[in-house]
């Protein structure tokens, strides 16, 4: 008795790993600092983080059906429910509906599917969508409100939420509040030192477990660290691209804060501010738009993270992880190019290697 | 010159760390499998040309005998397992993936078992030449027994070329389920031992080291009592990590010495051999016995009773299934070798031949699925990679029909070990394409070779017919002039 299967090359046996589990594990690893900044911000933010997944996967179905693709293998792949959920980690947690669907079409189809669809895309869909409705609805993506628990007495209950995601009732001007790096950019503008903005502004525990206003993924920097670490421990990343990234704003803001502490904010602030942990270890990290060779991905974590202190620093935008991360997608192709591995038994231009031992060692 | 080789644990670079599965048949020592009814002994075992049979239909052969001659400089000779009536010489399926035939001898055994008269051993060995262990060597048609049936004395004559230092023997056995190398040291550490202290006295080197994975603990317990009076052998206990039996990467483990592309370990002044093969260069010194059996694990998950068995050559493996206790469950993959490189297997009476170290018989949650998607690329490839190669970009360019852009990307630096394929969440059968674009540059490169030898032969002939027609003008020419001569 023979099997019957068409004849395919070793190896047969496999880590039994699949993009589905690989993208599963990315969720799991941000489910701690989702739940608790969809705690932190009460109803409005539930309801739009769900839009947000739902229109995800609305527009990717309608996409692999457009495409003529197997909608049951690919909806099952798990990469829309993430790109989803990373958009929705960059939203303001009371913004409308509506900004949760624009964003999800602009991510799913104008950021992934236009492009070729799944490991095609050429930038991270979560940060084309955000920095497209930065750039188009300024006013809705900059409405950032202080956190309000759901048990607080002052947060609003499932039906009033209902007013505030949908629209009818407009945000009351009395409860918006910046986020630290606005208000000190804003602050600073003004002629205010950095020392009496910052009094003002959230302290450095504050920002570390997330109590403090911004987007949901600007939540507690610490929960996005731990989620990360998960990440490294199930090798769905490499260590590479995080720690460049964080060391280069570091270092920057050391540097910067040392020549003038009433102007730049120290290391801590910045890394535990804004965006910066969720832009390290899941947003730069995207396996489709960062580079393969370790070389590479050092070098694009150290120009994410240049380019994220410059904007900050010195740039119209108070936070500048999105730009930063785009625009080195913009250049993982060159990366790739020129930093590959070397190849066993040649050199890094490709030569062989002398065979005598001496010089091979 | 080149210095002394250090001994110690250098870093390479990717792999995997499969599950290995050895336990299904680690326990199980060696047992002989009853001789078959028939055996089917390909001419054709060993990479180089085929050997060309000197028997005769009909012919009695005993236990030893040459069947078939070597050709050429690298080529081995092929003997009788046992002593019986040859029933034909024709084709039979391979021991290829394709199941085409191949030449090959069929024996019917007598049941006799009888040894040919020319099988006799040297009760000295070591007191052999270099030249006369090597010409033994070859005469016995041994071949490497990794897998790679590469003819065993041509490596020997390296000495003849380069500057020798070091003997490594690769006892890693890294491939998942394989344990017929782990039994053979285990059971016949001594001959193991004789052996390999022959190859390094046919090669010339005083340093000898036996790399053996750590997971194979009683492997190297018993070849570390075996060697205790022989100062110039070292056991060394390697890191489990697929692929490390890789002839170039357990010489860096072990030297930190980095074969050259496209070169070999020779290069820097090593050479390696498998256990087995230097289990079968003792057998054949010391006992004249030609390499006409080989160590065989039947395993997997499909197998009833997973065993280690020795197996005479040209056994089909249905034979060998059966001694096993035939399937627990119904198999989805037959595989010779082992699951990372092995091949598949197209029929079951496909004979055992001399460079078969596994039988697989593996059940469907065993295998990978086969659902595949587009690439994510994650790099799981790129770091699982022990060669440094962008798999996923080769593969990009191959899909592409651009081979030769593969190429440039390193396609021929890869070993097809397949730990890129082991890792890739997508499924996508890396290996499978690589394979693919190999062939392919090869049939275009004898296209090419053919398409060359043409013009040469044509410009050739166009040369050779102008030089008739020029030496039959002039004659003509003399002949009128000497007419002319004559009338005048």
């Amino acid at each position: 008795m023979m099997p019957e299967t068409p004849p395919m090359a070793a190896p047969y046996a496999h880590n039994h790993r699949s993009v589905a589990s690989t993208m599963l594990r990315v969720i799991v690893a941000l489910l701690p600092a989702t739940a608790v900044a969809l705690f932190q911000y009460g109803w409005p933010a539930i309801y739009l983080f769900l839009i947000t997944l739902a229109s995800a996967l609305l527009f990717e179905s309608l996409s692999l059906w457009l495409m003529g693709r197997p909608q049951q293998r690919f909806l099952t792949d798990g990469s829309a429910l993430l790109t989803g959920w990373l958009l929705a980690m960059t939203l303001p947690p009371w913004a409308p509906w509506w900004i949760g669907v624009v964003g999800a079409f602009l991510a799913i189809v104008v950021g992934k599917q236009v492009f070729g669809g799944l490991g095609q895309n050429l930038f991270n869909p979560a940060m084309v969508a955000r920095v497209a409705l930065l750039i188009s609805f300024p006013l809705e993506m900059t409405r950032f409100i202080p956190p309000q628990p759901l048990t607080s007495a002052a947060a609003p209950d499932a039906v009033a939420s209902l007013a505030i995601t949908f629209g009818t009732s407009p945000l009351p001007d009395a409860i918006s509040g910046a986020t630290p790096l606005g208000y000190i950019k804003t602050e600073l503008s003004r002629g205010t030192t950095l020392d009496a903005a910052i009094a003002n502004t959230d302290s450095l525990p504050q920002l570390l477990l997330g109590n403090s206003s911004g987007s949901l993924g600007e939540g507690s920097a610490l929960l996005l660290l731990i989620g990360g670490l998960f990440l490294l421990y199930w090798r769905i990343i490499r260590w590479h691209i995080p720690v460049a990234m964080l060391t280069t704003i570091g270092v920057l803001a050391a540097l910067l804060h040392h020549i003038d502490p009433t102007r730049y904010g120290d290391a801590l602030f910045h890394l535990s501010s804004g965006g910066v942990m969720l832009g390290a270890f899941f947003i730069a990290t995207d396996l489709v738009t960062s580079p393969l060779s370790v070389r590479g991905q050092l070098l694009f974590g150290v120009g994410c993270g240049l380019l994220t202190y410059l904007i900050r620093g010195f740039a119209g935008y108070p936070e500048g992880v999105a730009f930063a991360v785009l625009l080195m997608n913009g250049c993982t192709p060159l990366i790739d190019h020129y930093l590959r591995p070397r190849i066993y038994g040649r050199d890094r231009r490709g030569q062989q290697l002398n065979s005598d031992r001496e010089g091979a060692a | 010159m080149f210095r002394r080789p250090t001994i110690g644990r250098f870093r390479i670079r990717g792999g995997i760390h499969p599950n290995d599965c050895k336990a299904l048949s680690a326990a199980q020592p060696i047992e002989n499998l009853p001789l078959p009814p028939l055996l089917h002994i390909p001419l054709q075992q060993h990479i180089g040309a085929a050997a060309e049979a000197i028997v005769k239909r009909g012919q009695s052969v005993r236990k030893g005998e040459l069947l078939a001659r070597d050709q050429g400089a690298i080529s081995a000779p092929v003997h009788a397992p046992t002593s019986g009536r040859i029933v034909g010489i024709g084709s039979y399926p391979a021991h290829h993936v394709s199941g085409l035939s191949v030449r090959t001898v069929t024996l019917q055994p007598d049941g006799y078992d009888e040894w040919h008269d020319a099988c006799e051993g040297v009760d000295d060995p070591f007191a052999l030449t270099p030249d006369e262990i090597a010409t033994r060597v070859a005469a016995a048609g041994i071949v490497g027994m990794g897998g790679a049936t590469f003819p065993a004395a041509v490596k020997l004559n390296l000495r003849k070329r380069y500057t020798l230092q070091q003997l490594v023997i690769n006892g890693a056995e890294c491939e998942p389920y394989l344990t017929c190398d782990d039994r053979l040291m285990r059971e016949r550490a001594a001959a193991v031992r004789d052996g390999v202290l022959l190859i390094a006295q046919a090669l010339g080197v005083s340093a000898i080291t036996i790399a053996i994975e750590n997971n194979k603990p009683e492997a190297l317990q018993a070849m570390r009592e075996a060697i205790t009076t022989t100062p110039s052998i070292q056991v060394v206990g390697l890191p489990t990590r697929y692929p490390m039996g890789s002839e170039k990467h357990l010489v860096q483990m072990l030297t930190g010495y980095e074969t050259p592309a496209r070169g070999l370990t020779a290069d820097i002044g090593v050479v390696v051999h498998n256990v087995a093969t230097a289990a079968a260069v003792y057998d054949a010194l010391r006992h004249g016995r030609p390499l006409i059996s080989r160590l065989v694990t039947v395993s997997g998950g499909a197998i009833a009773q997973p065993r280690n068995l020795h197996v005479p050559i040209g056994t089909p493996i249905s034979a060998l299934i059966t001694y096993c206790g035939g399937y627990r469950s119904p198999p989805a993959q037959l595989i010779s070798g082992g699951p990372m490189m092995g091949q598949p297997v197209a029929t079951l009476q496909v004979p055992v031949i001399k460079g078969s170290n596994g039988v697989l018989a593996l059940t469907a949650d065993e295998l990978p699925q086969r659902r595949e998607m587009p690439c994510i690329r994650c790099a799981s490839c790129v770091t699982a990679c022990p060669c440094g190669l962008l798999p996923l970009t080769m593969v990009a360019h191959i899909r592409a029909g651009n081979l030769d852009s593969a190429v440039t990307y390193g396609l021929p630096d890869c070993i097809s070990c397949g730990s890129c394929a082991y890792v890739c969440p997508s499924h996508i059968p890396l290996v499978h394409y690589f394979n693919y674009a190999k062939g392919e540059l090869a049939a275009r490169q004898r296209a090419q070779h053919k398409q060359g030898e043409t013009k040469r032969l044509a410009a050739a002939r166009r040369v050779r017919i102008a030089a008739i027609q020029q030496a039959k003008r002039e004659q003509m020419a003399r002949r009128k002039a000497a007419t002319a001569e004559r009338s005048a």
